[in-house]
Order: structure tokens, then C-alpha cells, then sequence
């Protein structure tokens, strides 16, 4: 099992008022992602696990595009990865901001 | 001395030593190895048909059972290598040269021999190049063929699994060769005569029905959201721009979303009777929504598929189908349709380098071509317009004189930028290359010649190779749909989006498309038995395919 994270500067907060989500499901191919309000308006944070080691620039790269897009200013995200593709997890990331965004009903 | 009838001699001998072993043109089954020593000579060219999805397996372990005293050397000259028999007729000596096509489930197996020189490898070919050779340079002493029934007269019903059979027999029967059928059961009347008696020379009555591979049924339930982007993509990215009616789809996952997106997504976008309409394929199950959905109009086929014929057998406006009321397949005459009168190929692949030559072959597994490249080729006898060949052609060569200008057949690969156990699909150096370098192969074993291609979509965005005018601007399109591998990471973000600003890259959202929409509740069935509804319960899908 390999971990890192990474801590960067987001443009501007996250919408929404939800203090936290879920989406995905811990499976083969598939991950999940637990996304908590926690952090300060201009910041975030991914925490990744997965047991796929020879992928860092891989997710550097997915990270750094969601970052860029999402622009997921005081979350923090958690992965656990089931070995997922890389296009999967960029999916994930961006329906856990959408998920936390929506208004709660 | 010169003579002009060895051949014919020659069958009459054979013939006749086959005939000691028959009651009329009817063989024991458990004759059926001595039979085949009877009639085969050492060193001669058999058809053991192997098609795509029907096997002639009873023919198949008699001849693997045969003493290698008496049959070896044989030179093997089938489309389809798919039974463990097949193979063990090399490794036991029975045959040594091997020309074929298709080798998908034995994949991991041929590999192996031919690295360890048991199979002295003639080529591997598309289908209408290898049926071609039929009539040429590789024409069947003897062919081991199947069907349904026969009569005693030798008449053959085929059922839907027609494939390859009419081709072989032409091949053999017309060429002084011997013709042996094994079929299910021998009937006072075949339901319609699919093969007529006077090309079969012998029949052997099975104890059981003959191997079929339900090759081209996908389950619903196992399409990913990725796939369903791609699909989204390529109906809005390609189908609707150049309005492509008549088309073939491939056997994977990628294709089969977008046959379950027509009656949602695509009739959103308000395209129905405006693309998909008219299709070279097999019968696959997940065509059935559009099908009722009243999206096609006209379907040929190459084969059938395993539980589909009462489907079909209910729905001949859409279909071919016989006197008897079932499918009537061909592969020779589709792959002609689908080379010829479609204009466009739209299918997946494992390997795309930087040029967009695409190989499914990888270096421990040479699963052959199959149907791909005949599909996925720009004819150059093509000679009739249509928008969308016209559309592309345009795209191509802009400054061409238009009375002048040939039109482009789409053929577009499909993927997702990392496969199965995050396998980069593109890559520098395609593995087909290594092989070549091992075999001592002239030819790298390439499915679809850069050429050829004139679209990669992925779940990045789409490439259009038709705009792009330079190897550089081509390897660059391809990079900005590669996603996250290297390919993908190593590409000039300048010179992509100059490209996506002319078209010959366009990513999801130049599209209008939110990835966040490829949700799975577009699909029009979610599983198999959503399939067998859509159908009204005419579709009886395989057990391995039921969990309901």
C-alpha cells in the first residue's frame, strides 16, 4: 500500500455548506472518495492510498488538473483506491465537489 | 507427360478410399479418424472450419486423433483458431504451416508455439484476404466443415452460423477437393439448403450440437462510465457531424454504450434517422433497444449469436433471413458490405503509437485480426458518394478539385486511454514491433495502418487525423487524447490547443459534453435481462449471461 498527499492553494472556496460527502465504492478498479469541509477558504488537500505503487506522476498529474478545474478551495480529500484508471479517478474528485457543493434539501 | 486432369484423378481416389468407410455419403462418427486418413494426404492444405463463433469440433478431435504416421505436415488453412485442438494438431506433428486470421481465445497458447517454433507461420490475414487466397494460392485439398443438418443427398442447412461455410465450400468443392460435413442431426429435409448436396462429398452425424461462442453479447451491467463518455463523444463528436447511416460497430464495450445511447442521448440530440440506421454486424443483443426503438432499418450479418434467433426470426424487415424464417449469415459477403457500402468502422483497440497505427497484439498474446481491418480500411475501389464519405474526403484534401476528390471512409478507434490493469493504450512503440523483431517477421502485425485511421476517441476528447496536415500536428492530436500516460503527459499544451482551436482536437468540453453527465441511467438497459424485456422476451440470452 502506497500513501501520499498532497496540499495545494485553491483560486477560491468551494460552494455549497455540506460539511461532508461520499462517492465510489472501494472495488477493483474503482475507488472512493470521502470529502470533508475542514480546511481554511484557499486550501486543500488529497490524501491518497492505494495499492498501486510506479503511478506518483500519474496522480500528480490528475491532482494538479482537478485542482486547476474544480478549484476545491477548503476541502480535504481522501482516496481509497482500489487501483483505479486515472480517468476514473479524476471522475471521482470532480463528483465528490459536485456532491458537496449541492444544496442540502 | 503433360496432363490436365491430375487434380480430378486425384479426388476420385480419395473419394473413393472415403467411400469404403460410408453407407451413401453418410460416415459413422466413430469412423471419422480413418475417414480422415482415407482422404487427407501428408502435406496437403485443410480447411478445419474454425470460424469466428461455429467449430467443426468433432472434426476436430478426429483429426487431432489421427496417427501421425499417416497425416503429417498438413498445412492449415482456417480463419479461426479457437479450440485447444486446433493447436494440439502441431504439437503432436499432424500439421506444421498455419495460415489464418483470428485467434482469440487461443491467444496466449499460439504465442508460445511460435515462439518455440512449432507453427511454421505462413500469415496472419484479415478474412477476405485469407478467403481470397482460397481462390488463389491457398485452396483447400480438404475441408472439415459444419452444419445444422443434412440431408442424404448432402444438402446442408447451416441455421443462422452461416459464416464461413459457403466460401470454404466454393473454395474445396469447385477445385477437385474433398468436402466433409459434420452436422447435428441427418433429416429426410433440410429446412432451407444453405449448401447444395453436390459440393459435399461426406457427412458425419454428431452425438452433440456443435461448439458456438457467444462472442458479441456485452453486458450492460459492465459498461463504465468512461465508456459511456466515450459513446456520448463519439455519437455528438462523429456520427452526427458527417451524418453516418451506414456503418459496423466492434465487439467491445466502448460501441456496445453507444448502441445503448441511441434511443436516449442520441435521440435527445434529436439524430434519430439522421445516423445509425443501416449496419454490417453481427446480431448484438445490445442493438435490440434501437432496434425497437425504430433506429434501424437494415442489418447484414457475418454470424449469428447465441440467442438471438428468435429475436431475429420475429424482426425479417431488420434482418436477412431464409426460406425457413432464420438468420442467414455470410462473413465473405458482410466483410464485402462492410468494406465497401459503410462509411464508417468504429471499434476498439489495445495498442495506438504516435502515428495511430493500432495493434491488438501484444508480446504474450497474438489474438489475429479477425473482421477489424477489412472494416476498418479506406477501400480505393470505392466509386458511390455519400455525405458523410464525401464530408471526409473534404476534410482530407481541402484544395482538391471536388469532381476529383476521393471520399474517406471514417475509421475510428475507440478507447479508454488506460486499459485493463492500467495498461497504457498508447504508447511510443507499439509491442507489435518486439514481436516482429523475435518472430523475424517481414510485416509487424498491425490491425489498422495509421493511414487508415481518421478518428481516436477517447475519454479525453477526439482526435480528427483528416485535419491534421503535418506528422507533427498528427502526433500531438494523438497526445491530446491520450489522457494521463506518458503519451498523454508528454504532450505541447501550445500546439494542442491550437489544434482544439481548429477542430482536429476537440475534448469534452469543446463538444458541450460535462463528464460529470455520463451517468449510467443514459443507458437504455442497464443489465441483460433489461435486454430480454426490450425484446418482449424473445431474446433468450445464455446462461453465463443470466443472474436473474
Amino acid at each position: 500500500m502506497e500513501t501520499f498527499s498532497y496540499r495545494q492553494t485553491a483560486g477560491r472556496r468551494s460552494a455549497g455548506t455540506r460539511a461532508q460527502a461520499i462517492v465510489g465504492v472501494v472495488a477493483s478498479g474503482n475507488l472512493e472518495v470521502l470529502v470533508e469541509r475542514v480546511l481554511p477558504d484557499t486550501e486543500c488537500q488529497i490524501d491518497v492510498s492505494t495499492p498501486i505503487s510506479g503511478f506518483g506522476k500519474v496522480w500528480e498529474a490528475v491532482v494538479a488538473d482537478f485542482v486547476e478545474r474544480r478549484s476545491p478551495g477548503g476541502l480535504k480529500l481522501s482516496i481509497n483506491d482500489g487501483g483505479a484508471r486515472a480517468d476514473t479517478v479524476a471522475l471521482r474528485l470532480a463528483q465528490a465537489v459536485r456532491l458537496i457543493e449541492e444544496d442540502m434539501k | 507427360m503433360m496432363g490436365w486432369n491430375k487434380a480430378q484423378a486425384a479426388r476420385h481416389v480419395r473419394r473413393a478410399a472415403g467411400a469404403a468407410l460410408a453407407k451413401g455419403k453418410i460416415v459413422e462418427a466413430r469412423d471419422t479418424t480413418r475417414l480422415l486418413e482415407a482422404v487427407i494426404r501428408p502435406g496437403d492444405r485443410v480447411c478445419l472450419e474454425g470460424d469466428n463463433q461455429k467449430q467443426a469440433d468433432l472434426l476436430a478431435r478426429a483429426l487431432a486423433a489421427a496417427d501421425v504416421g499417416k497425416l503429417h505436415d498438413l498445412h492449415m488453412v482456417q480463419s479461426g483458431v479457437v479450440l485447444p485442438e486446433h493447436l494440439d494438431l502441431f504439437d503432436k506433428g499432424i500439421a506444421r504451416k498455419l495460415d489464418y486470421a483470428f485467434s482469440g481465445p487461443q491467444s496466449t497458447r499460439i504465442a508460445k508455439m511460435l515462439f518455440g517454433g512449432k507453427i511454421e507461420l505462413g500469415a496472419v490475414h484479415t478474412y477476405l484476404e485469407l478467403f481470397a487466397r482460397y481462390f488463389v494460392d491457398l485452396t483447400p485439398h480438404v475441408a472439415l466443415i459444419v452444419a445444422v443438418s443434412a440431408d442424404r443427398d448432402g444438402n446442408l442447412f447451416t441455421g443462422p452460423n452461416t459464416e464461413d461455410t459457403p466460401t470454404v465450400v466454393e473454395a474445396t468443392a469447385f477445385h477437385d477437393g474433398i468436402v466433409i460435413a459434420q452436422v447435428n442431426e441427418i433429416v429426410d429435409k433440410v429446412p432451407r439448403v444453405d449448401i447444395p448436396g453436390d459440393r459435399v462429398d461426406f457427412i458425419v452425424k454428431s452425438d452433440k450440437p456443435f461448439y458456438v461462442e457467444p462472442l458479441f453479447t456485452r453486458d450492460p451491467g459492465a459498461i463504465t462510465e468512461a465508456q459511456i463518455l466515450t459513446a456520448m463523444m463519439a455519437i455528438k463528436g462523429i456520427y452526427a457531424p458527417y451524418g453516418v447511416k451506414r456503418l459496423n460497430h466492434g465487439i467491445g464495450f466502448n460501441t456496445a454504450a453507444i448502441e445503448l445511447l441511441l434511443p436516449t442521448y442520441a435521440e435527445r440530440l434529436g439524430l434519430k434517422g439522421k445516423i445509425a440506421t443501416r449496419f454490417a454486424l453481427n446480431p448484438h443483443p445490445t442493438l435490440i433497444p434501437a432496434i425497437e426503438s425504430g433506429w434501424v432499418e437494415q442489418i447484414h450479418s457475418f454470424g449469428g449469436e447465441v440467442g438471438m434467433e428468435d429475436y431475429i426470426r420475429a424482426r425479417p424487415d431488420i434482418f436477412f433471413t431464409g426460406i425457413d424464417g432464420s438468420l442467414r449469415s455470410n462473413r465473405a459477403i458482410c466483410q464485402t458490405a462492410g468494406l465497401y457500402a459503410c462509411d464508417m468502422f468504429i471499434g476498439s483497440t489495445l495498442q495506438i503509437d504516435l502515428l495511430g497505427n493500432s495493434s491488438t497484439v501484444t508480446t504474450s498474446r497474438i489474438a489475429g485480426f479477425g473482421g477489424a481491418p477489412n472494416m476498418g480500411c479506406d477501400p480505393h475501389g470505392r466509386r458511390h458518394p455519400s455525405d458523410a464519405w464525401l464530408l471526409a474526403g473534404k476534410e482530407a484534401a481541402p484544395d482538391m478539385p471536388a469532381p476529383l476528390r476521393r471520399g474517406r471512409k471514417l475509421v475510428v478507434q475507440i478507447v479508454e486511454s488506460f486499459g485493463d490493469k492500467n495498461v497504457p493504450t498508447f504508447v511510443e512503440k507499439l509491442d507489435a514491433l518486439d514481436l516482429a523483431e523475435k518472430l523475424n517477421l517481414e510485416l509487424a502485425p498491425i490491425m489498422v495502418y495509421a493511414d487508415d485511421v481518421t478518428h481516436i476517441v477517447s475519454e479525453a476528447g477526439i482526435a480528427n487525423l483528416l485535419l491534421c496536415r503535418t506528422r507533427d500536428e498528427r502526433e500531438q492530436a494523438i497526445r491530446a487524447v491520450a489522457g494521463y500516460t506518458d503519451v498523454g503527459r508528454g504532450r505541447d499544451k501550445k500546439m494542442v490547443q491550437q489544434l482544439r482551436e481548429r477542430g482536429a482536437v476537440r475534448w469534452p468540453e469543446d463538444l458541450g459534453i460535462d463528464p460529470l453527465d455520463a451517468d449510467r441511467s443514459l443507458l437504455a438497459a442497464r443489465s441483460v435481462e433489461d435486454l430480454v424485456h426490450w425484446s418482449g422476451g424473445l431474446y433468450a440470452a445464455p446462461s453465463r449471461f443470466r443472474n436473474w
